[in-house]
C-alpha cells in the first residue's frame, strides 16, 4: 500500500471528484425530481370528505386509492411505487387547507391529485399556487378551474358546471314550451357555477321562466322544506343542483308529496348506489341527466374492454364495495387519467414536468368514457373533458338519447 | 421563602424562553416543519381562548356555550380589515379585542337575567346563529359568503432571519404570554376577588358592596374579548377564514378543551390550548391507526376517539389534568418528606 501523501490525496480526489461528475451528468440530465419524487417512489396527496355531509363522496378516494395499489402491483410507474396519501377534510374547507398545507410540508407530496369539492378547492387554490404544487385534476367541475394564466397550477377533469347547465337550459327551452322552472341549489360557488350557466342558457328574456329559486346549506340535515316550497311555486320543470345525500332527499321527497315535474338533476348525482337506490328506484324514473362515462350496469356496454377492466378491478381490489356507486366509476376513470400523466413524464417527475404533460393530452381515451368523449388539454385549454350525452334514469341504468354535444373550443 | 420565589419566577422565565427559541431552533434545524410550528402556534391560540372561557366560567361561575361566536367575530374582523381595508395585520388585534369587548358586555347585558342553564342555552344559541349570519347574501361582499376570505400571512419585519411560521409563533407567543400576565393580574386584583366572590356565593357578595350586574357584563366582556383575540390570531396564522371554521364544534371545544385543562386555573388554560388543538386534529389520525392495528371489521370515527379520551380524562383526572398534576405533585412530595 502506498504511503498517504497529501500529493496522492489530492490527485486522487480530483480524480474520484472527475469521475463522479462524469458518472453524474448525464443521469441527472434524464432524471429530475421535485419534492415527493425518487429513483423509488412517486408521493400523492389527496383529500376527501370522509366524514360529514358529503361522504357519500368518499367512494372516489377509496378507488383511487385502490388503483394505485393495482399499479403499484402490477410494477409501478415507470418502476417508482406510488405513496397515495388520502386525508379526510369532512368536506370542510378550513379542515382542507389544514390537510393540503400537511401534505405539502410535512409529507412532500409531488402533488395534490383530485382534491374534492368547489368550496375546498376554492380554499386550497391560492396556497398551492404559490407554492407552486399541482392541484391536478380537482373533482369538481365549476369553470374556474381551468384558467391557465390566473392559476397554472390547477386543472380540472370533468365537463364544466356552467357547459352542463346551459345544456339542460337548452334542453328545456326546445322541449318544454310552457316551462315554469323552480330550482333547488347549494348555496356556495358549485351551485352558483351551474344556476349561472343555466341561467346563461335560457337567456335574458326567459329568465322569468324560473318561479323559484330555493337553496340549502351544506350542513343542513334534510331539504324537505325547500322541496315543499318549490312544489307550491306551481313550478312543473325541476332544475335540481344539488350533492348525492341531498338529491336522494329530494327526488324521495317530491314522490313522497307527489310533485311530479320534469326532473334534470346535475351530473354530480348520477349514482345509483349514492342516489336513486336510496331515494327510491320507482321514484327516480325519468330523471333527465348529462353523462360523460358509461354506467357499468348498462347491458350495452358489458363488452367494452374498460368495463371488463373495472369489473375484475373492483371484484379484486374493492371487494365488498357497492359497485352502483357512481364513485367507484368516476375513481377509476380519474385515477388513470392521472397515471397517464405520470408515465408520460417519464424520469423527469418535476412538478412542473407533470403540469406540462396533463397539459400535452390529445385524444387520450380514459377508461369509462362515453365513446367518441376524449381528453384534450393544451397549454391554454386546462379543461380536460367538455363533451356530453344526455340521458334518462329507466329501470336500473341510464338510456342515452341525442348527440354528444361538446364544448371543445372553449 | 423569598428566595425561594423569585427561584420560581427565574425558572418560570427560562421556561418561557425556552418555550420560545426550541421550536424556531428545532426548526431552523430542520428537525420540525413548519406545519408543526404552525400546530405549536394554534395551541396557544388555543390556550388564549381557552383562557378567556375560563374567566367567566371558571373564575366567575358563569356558563357559555357560545364562545366561538366570539373566535368568530375577532377572526373576522381582523381578516375583512386586512382583506377589504388593508389594515396592517397587527393594527387589528386591539379592534378586534375591543369589537369583542363591547359584543361580549351587550350580549352580558341582557343574558345576566339569566342563569346557570338558561344562560347556557341563549350562548348557544349565539353559537349556532353566527355561521348564518356570516354566510347572509348582503354581507357577502364583505365576508366573502360562503368561500370565506383568503389571506397572506405576514413575512417578518427588519429583514429577521425567520419565515413567516416562525414569525408568526413568536408573535403569538408574546401575545400570549401578555394576556395570560394580564389576567392573573386581573385576578389578584380586587376585581378578581369580587369575580369570584360572586361564583362562590352572589349574595354574600352583593352584601359586601359588590356590584353583581356590572361586574358579571364586565367579565363578559374581557372574556369575549380574550377569546376575540385568540380568533384575530387564528385567522392571521392560518391566512383563511370561512363560516365552516366556526360551527358549533368551535364552542364545545372550548369548553371541553376548559374542563380537561382545569377550571379556575391559568395552567390548566394552557393544557386546554394544547388538548383542543392535539385531539381534535389527532383523533382522525388515532381512529384510523386503532381500526387498522385492531383490525376491526368497521371504521371508527374520529369523535369516538375524542369521547374515549374524554371520559378517561374525567374519570383520571376530576379536577382536569392541571389539578390532577397538582395532585400527583403533592402525592409525591408527601411521599418523599415522609
Amino acid at each position: 500500500m502506498s504511503k498517504l501523501t497529501r500529493r496522492n490525496l489530492i490527485t486522487g480526489t480530483s480524480v474520484l471528484a472527475l469521475a463522479l461528475a462524469a458518472a453524474a451528468t448525464p443521469s441527472l440530465a434524464q432524471k429530475k425530481y421535485d419534492d415527493g419524487a425518487s429513483d423509488t417512489e412517486i408521493k400523492i396527496g389527496n383529500i376527501m370528505p370522509y366524514s360529514g355531509n358529503a361522504s357519500a363522496y368518499g367512494a372516489i378516494g377509496k378507488t383511487s386509492e385502490a388503483v394505485m395499489k393495482k399499479i403499484n402491483d402490477e410494477g409501478g410507474i415507470n418502476g417508482r411505487k406510488v405513496n397515495f396519501i388520502s386525508y379526510d377534510d369532512g368536506y370542510s374547507p378550513p379542515k382542507a387547507v389544514e390537510m393540503v398545507r400537511k401534505l405539502v410540508e410535512e409529507d412532500k407530496v409531488l402533488l395534490v391529485f383530485n382534491p374534492l369539492g368547489t368550496p375546498s378547492n376554492t380554499a386550497i387554490q391560492k396556497y398551492l399556487n404559490t407554492k407552486k404544487v399541482p392541484q391536478l385534476f380537482v373533482a369538481t367541475g365549476a369553470s374556474k378551474w381551468g384558467k391557465p394564466k390566473e392559476f397554472p397550477w390547477t386543472m380540472g377533469w370533468q365537463p364544466d358546471y356552467a357547459t352542463e347547465g346551459s345544456i339542460y337550459a337548452k334542453h328545456i327551452l326546445a322541449n318544454h314550451k310552457d316551462a315554469k322552472i323552480g330550482v333547488l341549489m347549494q348555496n356556495d360557488d358549485y351551485g352558483k357555477d351551474y344556476f349561472n350557466g343555466f341561467k346563461e342558457g335560457l337567456g335574458k328574456e326567459n329568465e322569468k321562466l324560473i318561479v323559484q329559486v330555493s337553496t340549502y346549506e351544506v350542513t343542513d340535515p334534510t331539504v324537505d322544506s325547500q322541496m315543499i316550497q318549490l312544489k307550491n311555486s306551481g313550478a312543473n320543470v325541476f332544475f335540481n343542483i344539488t350533492t348525492p345525500k341531498f338529491a336522494a332527499q329530494a327526488i324521495k321527497k317530491a314522490a313522497e308529496i307527489d310533485w311530479k315535474p320534469v326532473h334534470y338533476l346535475n351530473n354530480v348525482s348520477s349514482s345509483f348506489g349514492a342516489v336513486f337506490k336510496p331515494a327510491g328506484i320507482e321514484a327516480s324514473q325519468g330523471i333527465l341527466l348529462a353523462l360523460y362515462r358509461k354506467d357499468a350496469s348498462d347491458p350495452q356496454w358489458a363488452n367494452s374492454p374498460d368495463i371488463v377492466a373495472w369489473k375484475a378491478f373492483m371484484a379484486k381490489y374493492m371487494p365488498g364495495a357497492d359497485i352502483r356507486d357512481d364513485g367507484h366509476n368516476y375513481g377509476f376513470s380519474v385515477a388513470n387519467t392521472l397515471v397517464e400523466v405520470l408515465k408520460r413524464c417519464g424520469d423527469n417527475l418535476t412538478r412542473e414536468n407533470v403540469m406540462k404533460q396533463a397539459a400535452s393530452l390529445q385524444g387520450f381515451e380514459a377508461p369509462m368514457l362515453l365513446p367518441g368523449i376524449k381528453i384534450n388539454t393544451s397549454p391554454t385549454d386546462f379543461y380536460p373533458i367538455q363533451s356530453v350525452q344526455l340521458g334518462r334514469v329507466k329501470g336500473e341504468s341510464f338510456e342515452l338519447f341525442g348527440q354528444i354535444l361538446s364544448n371543445e373550443s372553449k | 421563602m423569598g428566595a425561594a420565589k423569585s427561584g420560581r419566577r427565574i425558572g418560570l422565565w427560562l421556561l418561557l424562553l425556552i418555550l420560545l427559541v426550541a421550536p424556531i431552533a428545532g426548526s431552523k434545524l430542520g428537525l420540525i416543519s413548519n406545519f408543526m410550528v404552525l400546530q405549536l402556534s394554534l395551541m396557544i391560540v388555543y390556550a388564549i381562548a381557552v383562557l378567556g372561557l375560563n374567566l367567566l366560567t371558571g373564575y366567575n361561575g358563569q356558563i357559555s356555550l357560545g364562545h366561538g361566536a366570539f373566535f368568530a367575530i375577532g377572526a373576522y374582523v381582523a381578516a375583512v380589515l386586512i382583506d377589504r381595508y388593508d389594515l396592517p395585520w397587527w393594527s387589528t388585534l386591539p379592534i378586534a379585542a375591543a369589537s369583542c369587548f363591547v359584543a361580549g358586555y351587550l350580549f352580558g347585558l341582557p343574558a345576566l337575567r339569566l342563569e346557570g342553564h338558561y344562560l347556557a342555552l341563549a350562548t348557544f344559541a349565539l353559537a349556532i346563529a353566527v355561521p348564518q349570519i356570516l354566510k347572509y347574501r348582503h354581507l357577502e361582499n364583505l365576508t366573502g359568503g360562503v368561500q370565506g376570505i383568503n389571506l397572506i400571512k405576514p413575512d417578518a419585519p427588519f429583514g429577521l432571519p425567520l419565515n413567516s411560521d416562525q414569525w408568526m409563533y413568536v408573535v403569538v407567543f408574546v401575545v400570549a404570554v401578555f394576556m395570560f400576565w394580564v389576567a392573573r393580574n386581573l385576578l389578584d386584583s380586587r376585581i378578581g376577588r369580587s369575580l369570584m366572590a360572586i361564583r362562590d356565593h352572589a349574595m354574600a357578595a352583593s352584601t359586601m358592596g359588590i356590584n353583581i350586574a356590572q361586574t358579571k357584563a364586565i367579565t363578559f366582556g374581557i372574556s369575549a374579548l380574550y377569546v376575540g383575540v385568540a380568533g384575530a390570531l387564528h385567522a392571521i396564522i392560518f391566512e383563511f377564514v370561512a363560516p365552516d371554521s366556526f360551527r358549533i364544534d368551535v364552542s364545545i371545544s372550548l369548553l371541553v378543551g376548559m374542563v380537561v385543562g382545569g377550571v379556575a386555573s391559568l395552567f390548566g388554560s394552557v393544557l386546554g390550548g394544547v388538548f383542543v388543538q392535539v385531539i381534535e386534529k389527532y383523533a382522525d389520525a388515532g381512529a384510523r391507526l386503532l381500526s387498522q392495528s385492531l383490525h376491526l371489521p368497521i371504521d371508527i370515527e374520529p369523535w369516538t376517539i375524542y369521547g374515549i379520551a374524554l371520559i378517561l380524562l374525567v374519570y383520571v383526572m376530576p379536577t382536569g389534568i392541571a389539578g390532577g398534576l397538582a395532585a400527583l405533585w403533592g402525592r409525591i412530595r408527601r411521599r418523599s418528606g415522609n
